[in-house]
């Protein structure tokens, strides 16, 4: 009857490193004395990808099937069957965050194409009479800091009618000259993404200026690969006709979760771009790409 | 057939004994005028002595005043407040909290005039009757960022989503609006923030909090927009000090609340992830406006994370709103930043300096084509759009000029002067630094205002900008002529009469500081000549009394407010009757504040007259008693002032005058009355009591004026108090006559004493009164003289025939209590020489000279009141009644004590029994019994007592068992 299970990680963040101890406890609260056949924990980690629907008809025969890639499984017996007293029972754990060989612990990062996730389970084995007990509880896990120095790499950019690709009819675009920078396209992924933007000069109204950060996830095989930018959000940092020749701030946070220091492995990739998007007033939308490069100090 | 006999009495020894008692009373420290100082812990006793022992006589030994000995003791509200103490002191952790609150929200001084005060100033100004529209949709923000993996493509998921949001029933547009109803709306919104926090649903507070921010990006009927901005930011408050709390609330570590300066050391790590969560949260906010405002609203939340977070946050978000691309929102937005900063960092002094300039840096957006063209969609006019920026701008260079040294006012200064000296600057300019600053610069500024780029910035909004400074502050000596001419030739031009007035208003202020009446007179004229021309002053009560305020403030010397010829002409302008009032009664309070001597100056008189008779003309029907009490007291006020000294004549003709234009006001003919009967005492005053023919005739006509006057009041103790009062005037004048017809008069009006009268809107039972007055009025019968044409006793009889007749209530002994001091004063008029006499007034003491015929008369008066008493006595002997029967019987022996001469036997043994009566039952207090006898006893060791040592003997003690 009201069995409840629960797991709980010390760190308020769920935040842990290569390298590091993740400890907790599993707390068990019911109104009775229970019953169990054995209490066990598993901390598991893994890849999962997942192929994009224009990609399917593709590859569907080799990759959609594609199994999670594994990156951490370790299951320990946290109590041999018996019994528990009724009330709360916390039992305390601790797992070392190590990884044998060479291998990479991942950075969480949930994707549309790619998810890593790291999972803590509580499995209760029960009698044939009560169902098994599970709880899940997802940690994160932060990537070890990157040796090496990160060499700031800024960005000067000017946009005007004549930089524009893509463009059908450049006679009709209206005149404008937009300058700025970024100050670096090398971010560290706690810090924000900074920079300036100069309208200098616009015929037509300036509707809006956005951020718009894009992930890029390549997903390959042997066979091939599909890579797929998706937006992961979208920041205006201009509202309205600006004021001409005023440094406007570029700024945005990296969203927790929805992004990871840019990783490429054998079988996947995950990239970041940001675009800086002009819409003017006459409905004109003019684009900027930068590809980025995250990484976590 | 009890035969009363009176003790004769030597008035003049028994007062010189109780003279000599009197000298203990140490009126070293104790004044009874002297302000009761509340002091605590006072350990001295109360000095009742005097009180209890008043109770043997009144004519005995009382020593102590009671009021004095009142005023010895510890008083009983200090008594309250040494009580009250320790329950103040003894600090409830709930005080404590509330204690930091307010010190957290004083880091700013008090000097700074808050946004709370600015509030309202907005929401009444910036109105609209356009419909207004909200539009809401409360989709998920985030929704894009929270997809998980899955194979639908980015444009079906999105549909989905929206779909999903629709079902939520949460996208809610809202046309046609009114002002009112926007404004519910919003507080609807408000409310159901709180709801849904207090229901711990945290995303959907914080996404009412954003599509609220939303709307503030919305410029549509702009003239509504500072209201907007009032309505929607006290939104971002609120949710503000939810998150700020409930953070706070999750650092309780083991009960303990963080101290006031917390560090962020000190903040747990659950707290602080907390705070993370919705920096993140808010980070993501795609619109810039909403990401903005929300910010700015928990930035006190900082404080949380880092020591230096506010002070990098407040730079980012300043020039965060770069991006604003209306000028008048992205002001709004820094009005609000400036806010927060304001009441979170006071410190950091920069950001406000930033934003001001950022402000500067965009201010030619304003006349640029998007504004321009926005306007003419609205059919807005440039110079109410540019007001419009006024309540931002203004708070922006408030907070700026907080405490600023002169040299960062005079950078502004020089700033906005760089920028082409525009109007609208310039204004703020002038309502948001200190008035000193303006007022020592007001040649400048005079220059500048002249100067300036008008660009449809009304340029009478900008000299009544800096009149309220010079309002304040004064400018240099030297300037002051010239400020006022250069002002004043600008407002004179002035066509609209709105625009006039408001200018006008705040310069009168000036120019009533620093000018004499002839500039006054100037204005003033000015002033009528706007206002007359199609009535325009109708439109402009408030700004007018304003002014008279302002003058009367400055000019309080009446004679010469007066001779501002203009002034009279003035008031003439309110013509709606209740504003006219308004200004009358203000005239009045200045009057009766300030003027410090009586006078006759005709030109004070005549005017006053007429304003109070203005006053008084108000009074109808439907006026409140309030109200009529004010104006008659500021009327009695003016009265009491008027003094034609020696020329009583005049004097009376005065008052004849104010009596037939103050008739509708009863406070006023009762106050008429008195100053009438004070004048009649004066002129006897003057001719030491000899009147001569023309003075007594003088005299008589003020006695008819009260005799006439009192009739037409109404409250019938008024007029019994005002005939004895106006009687014993006559008496002392010698009018016999005149002073007769006023003791009959109360007399005969002594039956119409209604049983309940009202007393401060209260039923009362109205026997107290009654009882008091008559014993006042017995005390004058007594050296009332018998008319030769009336019997004896006239007067002394009809009052008890009154009495007698008198439907009185019926469990109360009342009746008693006055037969008994109707025998006081018979026993006094048995006496040879009266205690008391009116100087040059014979009377029956020397008119009947003891005579035996006399006193027979009053024996037998006596004789029957005492049998009234005992017939009385006898009927309280039920079961109900025994105590009132104990008292009274007591009572009535203390009064045979004082006033009997208890050497006659069967007075003596009538005292004896009334003694053991009083005893009989139980009922007597046997304090006051030993009490009484003490006095006995003392009393017979005086010579010709010592017939009270047989009485004590015979007066046997009660033990109580």
């Amino acid at each position: 009857m009201g069995t409840a299970l629960d797991v709980r990680v010390k760190r308020a963040g769920k935040v842990y490193r290569d390298g590091e101890i993740l400890s907790g406890v599993v707390v068990i609260t019911s109104k009775d004395t229970v019953q169990h056949q054995g209490i066990s924990l598993t901390m598991e980690g893994s890849v999962n990808l997942q192929l994009s629907a224009k990609n399917v008809g593709v590859f569907e025969a080799f990759c959609n099937t594609a199994k999670p890639i594994q990156i951490i499984n370790s299951t320990i017996e946290m109590v041999k069957p018996g019994k528990l007293p009724s009330g709360k029972t916390e039992i305390p754990f601790e797992f070392p965050l190590q990884m044998k060989g060479n291998k990479v612990l991942y950075e969480t990062y949930h994707g549309v194409f790619v998810n890593i996730q790291y999972t803590l389970r509580c499995d209760m084995r029960r009698s044939l009479l009560a169902k098994d007990l599970t709880k899940t509880c997802e940690f994160i896990v932060h990537s070890l800091s990157q040796k090496g120095n990160l060499l700031p790499s800024p960005v000067d950019f000017t946009i005007t009618p004549e930089t524009l690709q893509n463009v059908k009819e450049r006679a009709s675009l209206p005149k404008f000259l937009i300058r700025g920078h970024l100050n670096s396209t090398n971010c560290v992924i706690t810090q924000p993404l900074t920079g300036e933007l100069v309208v200098e000069s616009a015929e037509a109204a300036v509707k809006s200026i956005e951020l718009q950060l894009v992930r890029v996830e390549t997903c390959g095989c042997a066979e091939g690969y599909a890579r797929d930018a998706t937006e992961i959000q979208n920041i205006q940092i201009a509202d309205g006709d600006v004021c001409r020749g005023l440094p406007i701030p570029i700024h945005m946070v990296f969203p927790r979760l929805f992004t990871c220091p840019t990783l490429e492995t054998t079988n996947f990739k995950v990239e970041f771009e940001v675009n800086i998007v002009v819409l003017l007033h006459d409905d004109h939308l003019i684009t900027e790409n930068f590809p980025l490069k995250l990484c976590r100090m | 057939y009890f035969l009363r006999h009176a003790r004769s009495r030597n008035y003049v020894s028994e007062s010189e004994v109780c003279k000599l008692e009197s000298v203990p009373l140490d009126f070293g420290d104790y004044h009874p005028l002297k302000p009761i100082t509340v002091t605590e812990s006072k350990t001295k006793k109360m000095n009742r002595k005097g009180s209890t022992s008043s109770t043997s006589s009144s004519s005995s030994s009382s020593v102590m005043d009671p009021l004095s000995s009142v005023l010895d003791g510890t008083d009983p509200l200090s008594l309250f407040a040494a009580a009250a103490d320790p329950v103040t002191a003894a600090p409830p952790t709930d005080g404590a909290r509330r204690k930091r609150d307010k010190d957290e929200s004083s880091a700013v001084g008090s000097d700074f005039e808050p946004w709370s005060s600015k509030r309202g100033e907005i929401l009444a100004r910036y109105t609209t009757t356009e419909k207004l529209s909200i539009n809401l949709y409360m989709g998920s923000e985030k929704g894009k960022a929270t997809t998980t993996g899955s194979a639908v493509s980015e444009k079906v998921r999105t549909r989905l989503e929206e779909l999903d949001d629709l079902e939520e029933g949460s996208q809610k547009e809202l046309l046609n609006l009114t002002q009112q109803d926007y404004m519910n709306r919003i507080e609807e919104l408000n409310q159901s923030l709180k709801d849904a926090w207090s229901s711990d649903q945290k995303v959907k507070a914080l996404k009412i909090v954003i599509q609220c921010s939303k709307l503030l990006s919305d410029t549509t009927v702009i003239q509504f927009y500072p209201s907007k901005f009032v309505l929607i930011t006290d939104i971002l408050d609120t949710f503000g000090k939810l998150v700020y709390e409930r953070i706070l609330s999750m650092c309780v570590d083991n009960r303990v609340s963080l101290p006031d300066n917390f560090s962020p050391e000190s903040v747990n790590d659950t707290a602080k992830e907390t705070c993370l969560n919705w920096f993140f949260k808010i980070a993501s906010i795609r619109e810039l406006i909403p990401r903005f405002y929300v910010e700015a609203a928990i930035l006190k939340c900082n404080k949380f994370l880092s020591k230096t977070g506010i002070s990098e946050c407040l730079p980012r978000l300043t020039s965060m709103i770069r991006g604003i691309g209306d000028p008048l929102v992205a002001v709004y937005a820094r009005a609000y930043l400036c806010r927060v900063g304001m009441e979170v960092a006071p410190q950091l002094k920069e950001s406000l300096n930033k934003n001001f300039f950022d402000f500067l840096l965009t201010f030619k957006q304003i006349h640029g084509d998007t504004v321009q063209n926005q306007l003419v969609v609205q059919c807005v006019e440039i110079p109410l759009y540019l007001t419009l920026y006024s309540p931002a701008i203004d708070w922006i260079l408030q907070c700026i000029a907080y405490h600023a040294p002169d040299v960062l006012l005079t950078e502004m200064m020089e700033r906005c002067k760089k920028l082409g000296n525009n109007a609208l600057l310039l204004n703020s300019v002038m309502s948001a630094f200190r008035a000193e600053f303006i007022a020592a610069r007001s040649m400048d500024f005079i220059g500048m205002i002249k100067e300036c780029d008008e660009s449809g910035f009304p340029k009478h909004l900008l000299f009544r900008s800096l009149g309220l400074n010079l309002a304040l502050a004064d400018p240099p000596e030297n300037d002051r002529l010239q400020i006022l001419n250069e002002a004043w030739k600008v407002i004179t031009k002035l066509k609209n009469p709105q625009d006039y007035i408001n200018c006008a208003e705040v310069w009168v202020e000036y120019t009533c500081r620093h000018f004499t009446k002839r500039e006054v007179n100037t204005v003033l004229a000015d002033v009528i000549k706007h206002m007359t021309p199609d009535r325009a002053f109708e439109d402009a009560y408030p700004q007018l009394q304003s002014i008279i305020q302002k003058v009367i403030t400055y000019i309080y010397d009446f004679a010469l407010l007066f001779s501002v010829e203009k002034f009279l002409p003035f008031l003439d302008m309110f013509q709606k009757e209740s504003v006219r009032v308004e200004v009358c009664k203000c005239i009045m309070e200045s009057f009766i504040k300030h003027q410090q001597e009586s006078t006759k100056d005709p030109v004070i008189l005549n005017a006053l007259l007429h304003i109070c008779k203005t006053m008084h003309d108000s009074v109808n029907a439907l006026t409140l008693e309030d109200e009529k009490r004010t104006l008659a007291a500021l009327i009695n006020g003016f009265i009491k002032m008027v003094s034609f000294g020696r020329d009583f004549e005049q004097q009376l003709s005065f008052y004849v005058e104010a009596r037939s234009m103050f008739c509708n006001l009863e406070p006023v003919l009762v106050q008429l009355i008195h100053s009438v009967n004070q004048l009649a005492m004066e002129t006897r005053r003057v001719m030491k009591g000899n009147h001569s023919r023309k003075t007594t005739a003088f005299v008589r006509a003020c006695v008819a004026f009260c005799f006439i006057t009192i009739p037409s009041l109404s409250s019938i103790f008024t007029r019994l108090n005002l005939y004895l009062h106006s009687g014993q005037v006559a008496l002392a004048n010698q009018c016999l006559s005149q002073a007769d017809a006023f003791f009959k008069a109360a007399v005969s009006l002594v039956p119409e004493v209604p049983k309940m009268i009202s007393v401060d809107g209260k039923m009362r039972p109205s026997d107290a009164f009654l009882l008091e007055f008559l014993c006042n009025f017995f005390s004058t019968l007594l050296v009332v003289p018998d008319h030769p044409e009336q019997g004896v006793l006239f007067l002394v009889r009809g009052l008890l025939n009154v009495i007698q007749d008198y439907t009185w209530e019926d469990n109360s002994d009342d009746k008693v209590r006055i037969y008994t001091n109707v025998l006081h004063l018979l026993s006094a008029m048995t006496q040879e020489a009266y205690i008391y006499h009116v100087d040059k007034v014979d009377s029956n003491d020397s008119l009947y000279g003891g005579d035996s015929k006399f006193l027979a008369e009053i024996n037998k008066l006596s004789e029957t009141v005492v049998s009234q008493i005992l017939d009385h006595l006898k009927t309280l002997g039920k079961e109900e009644t025994l105590k009132r029967q104990s008292q009274l019987a007591l009572y009535f022996f203390n009064s045979i004590l004082a006033h009997g001469d208890l050497r006659n036997n069967r007075l003596n043994q009538l005292s004896v029994n009334l003694w053991n009566l009083a005893q009989k039952h139980g009922f007597a207090d046997t304090k006051t019994m030993v009490k009484t006898l003490e006095y006995i006893k003392r009393r017979s060791k005086q010579p010709e007592m010592s017939h009270f040592t047989d009485l004590a003997l015979r007066l046997p003690l009660q033990s109580r068992t």
